[in-house]
Parts: structure tokens; C-alpha cells; sequence
């Protein structure tokens, strides 16, 4: 619309093209809550493996929502479900959960307290540089590991060791050489995390 | 200059010209917040949370005639005894922690004009905004499929009794029967269901009773996940399901002897069933119909923006019993339609216009115990009707390995827990 326009030209032409012209875009609330039947209401998920999305970084929902879309982070339906959102959209969503509170899956999870204990030795020794703070923060890059569903840190470091998502250089030195019982572990320590 | 937005627009024009001008629903008188809300399934007990959770000052209150909700979603993991029927029965004490005022009648009229609605209990319960979650009713597609006939053929489309009573018949089948599975026309709630059905019962005959099989009659020729469940049917079940389309028995089964404990199809052929599952035909909810609210369809027709009932103002009309094409009829449409209108709801009673909706659907299939099959889809206001976002959505691949399938029971799982949560919990 040419800046020149006055309002009483811009009204003229908003009544003959109809209401569905003026109407502002869905609010970051609308868009979010339709998450909620799989993700948990406000995000927080009451498992057993679909991850809680409350309170994760802007950033990294962007982010992830961005690989779904262009398939380079593997997916059973998220594929599918983020194609429908434009990235303004996914920005208002991502900023909606990102305020909303992290609520720690571990004491619903049945978890294994020698692994966990295993899994503290690996955590300190190869991940705790970047995923400080036991993985309970919401890092720009990374989502909150600590605190999360047991089945779905599984199914992403699967995919990880698979090649069927790329981990950064850094990660994929570290995890090369972790074996099947210690990844196993470190993923039960995350989970541990309140 | 600056570009003029909506909200600059209602100022410079004036609330009611724009109003008028625009169409939108009528705005309510701001002092005064009741909703009234009748039925307590998936989608009015969503649409009364997200309500109170939008704006506590609304008065909330929502008439149920039961007190515990079974959901139909996962109550055919029941009839396979892969779940107890106690694991999808829901009450009503998280919804009354968040201020709604559940109470538990039957309703027997809603006048639009006054704005009223009236219960058998002899209650009246006035509102400035109604919403109506009916669920669904049957038609009289199969002759001699009365109510006494539930009883001996269930049709477990409502879940409760009718499920383990269909359950309780499964068990006490000898082996060697034949599960006679007989799904309905288009449309009906659950599309996927009647074959996800068909695959749980299945599965539980091959490990208990593996000379005994299920025979699906259907009423149609093709149906939801097609490629996906006669994949399912061949890769799992292919000495236990076996499944007729209509075109091949004059359509379908049309009359039933219960004493006989036969079925007749279109073209004259009887076929026993052991074990019968009728799912008859289907219509919006009793209430729905009362109230004036359905067309000749016998649905409910909506503005989808809203689900405002295009027949009464000032009801709104959501779940399986609106006429919301493309929206399926499903549990997540149906949340999903409940707060698109709570949110349109709260807006109307504060004198807001609402603002634009979005929708989604995602309805997980459970054929096998480690394969699990999905569609999703991302819905959008187009010219006033519900849209599909195009290059959205769609269905697991028919290639979709193993470890996939077996990821998709564990999400499916976690959509049952966080849906029945986020409509029924506190």
C-alpha cells in the first residue's frame, strides 16, 4: 500500500475486499495451544516419550522447527506439522513456549539409579562443557536435556549415531567414542535431572 | 504514514459500524461473562478450561448427564485387553479446579431467542454464550438394530459399558468364531477407527484364539489410511482379518437378526458373526437436533471462524457434531476446534472481536503393538471456511521402518495422555 493513502482511501478499499483482508494473523497463543494435545498443555507433556517444549530457548525452537521443515532433523510426523507454519509464525510460538515454565519429567519416569550413577561420569567427562548445568538450562542452541522424556533423548541420539541428523563436530567427537552403555547412561542421567 | 492495522480501524471506524459493516457476531454486553456449556466429552470439556484459563471472570458451566467421560480414542486397546477400561475413564474434578461449575443433567431444550437452556433436572441456566459439544447420535440404517439390540450386537461407539460389553463377548468367544466388524457410511466420528478396531481384536485372536478371524462388511468402498491399514491387514493379519467392500455385497450390511445372530448385506447374503459390531450410521447428538440446530444433513452447520451456529446465534456448535469439512471428525479436531471457540468466546464476551483461528489434527492408529500409523494435518481460516495449510500434513509413509512404527505407538501413547490431560485435568 503506497504510504500516501489516507485512512479514509485504505477503509474504502478494506470494506470492498471483504473482512478476510483485514484480518491480523493468529495470535501467538492460538497457534501454540494447538501443540498442546500431543505436547502437554502450556508444553509441558505427560509422556511417555513426546517431549515437554515448555520453556525451551526461542532459538532453538526456531531452529529445530526449521530443520523438521526442511527435513534435515529426521521425524515421524513433526515433518509433516511444521510445514504449516511460516516463520513468523513459528517466532511467535517459539517465543510463547520459551516464557512458558519447564516442568521436569524425572519423578514420573521409571529410571535405573546405577546407570544414572554411570551416566554422571560420562556427563562430567564429555557433555557437561556445552550442556552445563546437568542439561537443565535452555541454551540457544540446544534444547533442555535435563528433565526430559527418557524415549524421546533416545530416539535423538539414535538418529544422531545413525546419521540421520547431523551433530555438530564437536558433539560427534565426543559421542564416536562412547559405547551403547554409557550413551545409554548418560540419556538416564539427563532424564534423572528435576 | 503509518499502516493502518485492524485494531486502528475498529477505532476510527467505531465498534458497531465496524461490527455491522464486517459481520461479526453479535458483541455481547461486556458486564455480564456467562457460558454455558453442554456436553462433557473431548471437546466441551476443552472448550470450558481453556476458557476459564484465558479469563477467570466467565462464568463457566458445563451440563453433563454423566459423571465420568470414557473417551472413544483408545478404547480399542481395551477390546484387545492391551489396557483396562478404568485407564480411559475421566471425571470431572480437574475441571472444576479451574472454576467451572459442572453440572451433572441432562439437557432438554435450549431457547436461542431467550437465551436459556433447560434441563430434565427442571433447571434453567441462562447465558450469554453457549457452547454446544454433543457428540454423536445413530441413525436407523440397519433394521432391527433397536436400543434392545445394542445389548447382544454393541455397537461400542460410545465408550463405556457398550466397550466391555464388546469386550466381555470378545472373551467369551470360542475359538474358531468369526468377529463380525460391521463400520458405517460416510460420515461418522473416528474414520480410522473401525479398522484400527479391527486390528487390536486381531491381534488379541492370533495369541489367544488363533483359529478364529474378523470379517469386516463394510459400507464403503475405500476409508482412512486406506494403503496404510491393507498394509497392516496383509502384514500382520493375513489368516485373521478379511475385509469386503461394499461394492462386492450390495453395500454393506442393511439388516440385522439379533436372535439369530445374523447379519443380511444388500445383496440378499446372510453371514453369521459370533461376535457382531454394528456401527450404525451417524448424526449430530440428540441435543443438537432438539435445539434446531442441525440441517437437513443432520449436522450442525458453523461459521468456521467462530463455530457460531449459522442457524441460532449466540451458539456455538463444536466436535464431532459440526459440520467443520476438512477438519475430521476426531478427538484432536475436536480440542482443537474447542479453543479456537474458547478463545472466540472469551473475545465475544468481552466485547472483542476474535481474533483469527488456526486448527490441527493428528490422529495416531495403533495396528500392531510396535506399529503405529498417523495423519496430521495444519488447518487455517480461508475466506471464512476451514483450509488445509497446503504442503502441511499427510501420512506416515507406507516405507516408514520399523523403528519408526514402534516411535509412533510410544507418540501416540503420549497424545492420549496429553490430550485427555489438557482437556480434563486440573
Amino acid at each position: 500500500m503506497p504510504a500516501k493513502k489516507s485512512h479514509a482511501m485504505l477503509m474504502g478499499s478494506v470494506l470492498l475486499l471483504g473482512s478476510s483482508q483485514l484480518m491480523a494473523a493468529p495470535s501467538a497463543s492460538m497457534l501454540a495451544n494447538t501443540c498442546a494435545g500431543c505436547h502437554g498443555t502450556n508444553g509441558v507433556s505427560t509422556g511417555p516419550a513426546a517431549p515437554t517444549i515448555a520453556g525451551k530457548s526461542a532459538e532453538y525452537i526456531k531452529e529445530v522447527m526449521e530443520y523438521y521443515k526442511d527435513g534435515s532433523r529426521h521425524s515421524t510426523i513433526m515433518g509433516r506439522i511444521a510445514k504449516g507454519y511460516s516463520d513468523e509464525e513459528v517466532a511467535l510460538m517459539a517465543d510463547y513456549y520459551a516464557k512458558q515454565k519447564f516442568v521436569s519429567a524425572a519423578p514420573k519416569q521409571k529410571l535405573d539409579a546405577d546407570k544414572i550413577k554411570a551416566g554422571k561420569k560420562v556427563y562430567k567427562k564429555n557433555c557437561a562443557k556445552c550442556h552445563d548445568e546437568n542439561g537443565r538450562l535452555p541454551d540457544d542452541d540446544s534444547g533442555i536435556l535435563g528433565g526430559q522424556w527418557l524415549p524421546y533423548l533416545q530416539y535423538t541420539m539414535q538418529d544422531y549415531r545413525d546419521g540421520r541428523q547431523e551433530m555438530t563436530k564437536k558433539m560427534k567427537k565426543k559421542v564416536d567414542k562412547l559405547d551403547d552403555a554409557q550413551i545409554e547412561a548418560v540419556l538416564q542421567f539427563f532424564a534423572s535431572q528435576d | 504514514m503509518k499502516k493502518l492495522n485492524r485494531r486502528d480501524f475498529i477505532k476510527v471506524a467505531g465498534t458497531t459500524a465496524a461490527v455491522s459493516a464486517l459481520g461479526f457476531p453479535v458483541i455481547g454486553n461486556a458486564a455480564s461473562k456467562k457460558v454455558v456449556i453442554v456436553g462433557g466429552g473431548t471437546g466441551g470439556a476443552t472448550c470450558a478450561k481453556y476458557i476459564r484459563m484465558a479469563d477467570a471472570s466467565v462464568e463457566v458451566t458445563l451440563i453433563e448427564p454423566n459423571k465420568n467421560y470414557y473417551t472413544c480414542y483408545m478404547s480399542n486397546e481395551v477390546l484387545s485387553g492391551r489396557r483396562d477400561i478404568n485407564s480411559i475413564k475421566f471425571g470431572y474434578d480437574g475441571l472444576a479446579s479451574h472454576g467451572v461449575k459442572v453440572v451433572h443433567d441432562t439437557v432438554t431444550g435450549i431457547d436461542a431467542a431467550g437465551r436459556k437452556v433447560m434441563t430434565k433436572g427442571g433447571d434453567t441456566f441462562s447465558y450469554d454464550r453457549c457452547v454446544v459439544a454433543p457428540g454423536i447420535s445413530f441413525r436407523d440404517n440397519i433394521a432391527g438394530y433397536n436400543d434392545a439390540a445394542h445389548d447382544k450386537m454393541p455397537h461400542a461407539w460410545k465408550a463405556g459399558d457398550q466397550t466391555s460389553l464388546l469386550r466381555k463377548q470378545l472373551e467369551g468367544m470360542a475359538d474358531g468364531g468369526t468377529v463380525l466388524i460391521a463400520p458405517p457410511p460416510n460420515p461418522f466420528r473416528c474414520p480410522p477407527g473401525p479398522y484400527e478396531r479391527a486390528c487390536q481384536i486381531a491381534s488379541y485372536l492370533q495369541a489367544k484364539k488363533p483359529k478364529s478371524k474378523v470379517l469386516i462388511l463394510d459400507a464403503k468402498d475405500k476409508f482412512s489410511k486406506f494403503g496404510l491399514f491393507k498394509q497392516a491387514f496383509s502384514r500382520h493379519y493375513p489368516d485373521h482379518i478379511e475385509w469386503v467392500a461394499a461394492k462386492d455385497t450390495g453395500g454393506g450390511v442393511k439388516s440385522v437378526d439379533v436372535g439369530a445372530g445374523t447379519v443380511k448385506t444388500g445383496d440378499g447374503n446372510t453371514h453369521k458373526g459370533d461376535v457382531t459390531n454394528i456401527i450404525p450410521a451417524q448424526k449430530a447428538g440428540k441435543i443438537a437436533e432438539i435445539a434446531g440446530l442441525t440441517n437437513d444433513s443432520g449436522w450442525c452447520p458453523v461459521e468456521h471462524k467462530t463455530f457460531e451456529s449459522t442457524i441460532h446465534k449466540g451458539i456455538h456448535v463444536i466436535g464431532d457434531a459440526a459440520i467443520q469439512k476438512p477438519l475430521p471428525k476426531s478427538g484432536y479436531a475436536a480440542n482443537s476446534e474447542a479453543k479456537v471457540t474458547a478463545a472466540a468466546v472469551v473475545d465475544l464476551v468481552n466485547g472483542r472481536e476474535p481474533g483469527e483461528p488456526s486448527w490441527v489434527n493428528t490422529c495416531y492408529s495403533i495396528v500392531a503393538p510396535e506399529d503405529g500409523i498417523s495423519v496430521a494435518m495444519v488447518y487455517n481460516l480461508v475466506d471464512g471456511k476451514v483450509a488445509k495449510v497446503k504442503g502441511s500434513g499427510g501420512l506416515t509413509s507406507k516405507d516408514s521402518p520399523a523403528g519408526d512404527r514402534a516411535r509412533e505407538v510410544q507418540y501416540a501413547y503420549s497424545w492420549f495422555n496429553n490430550i485427555t490431560h489438557d482437556a480434563f485435568g486440573g
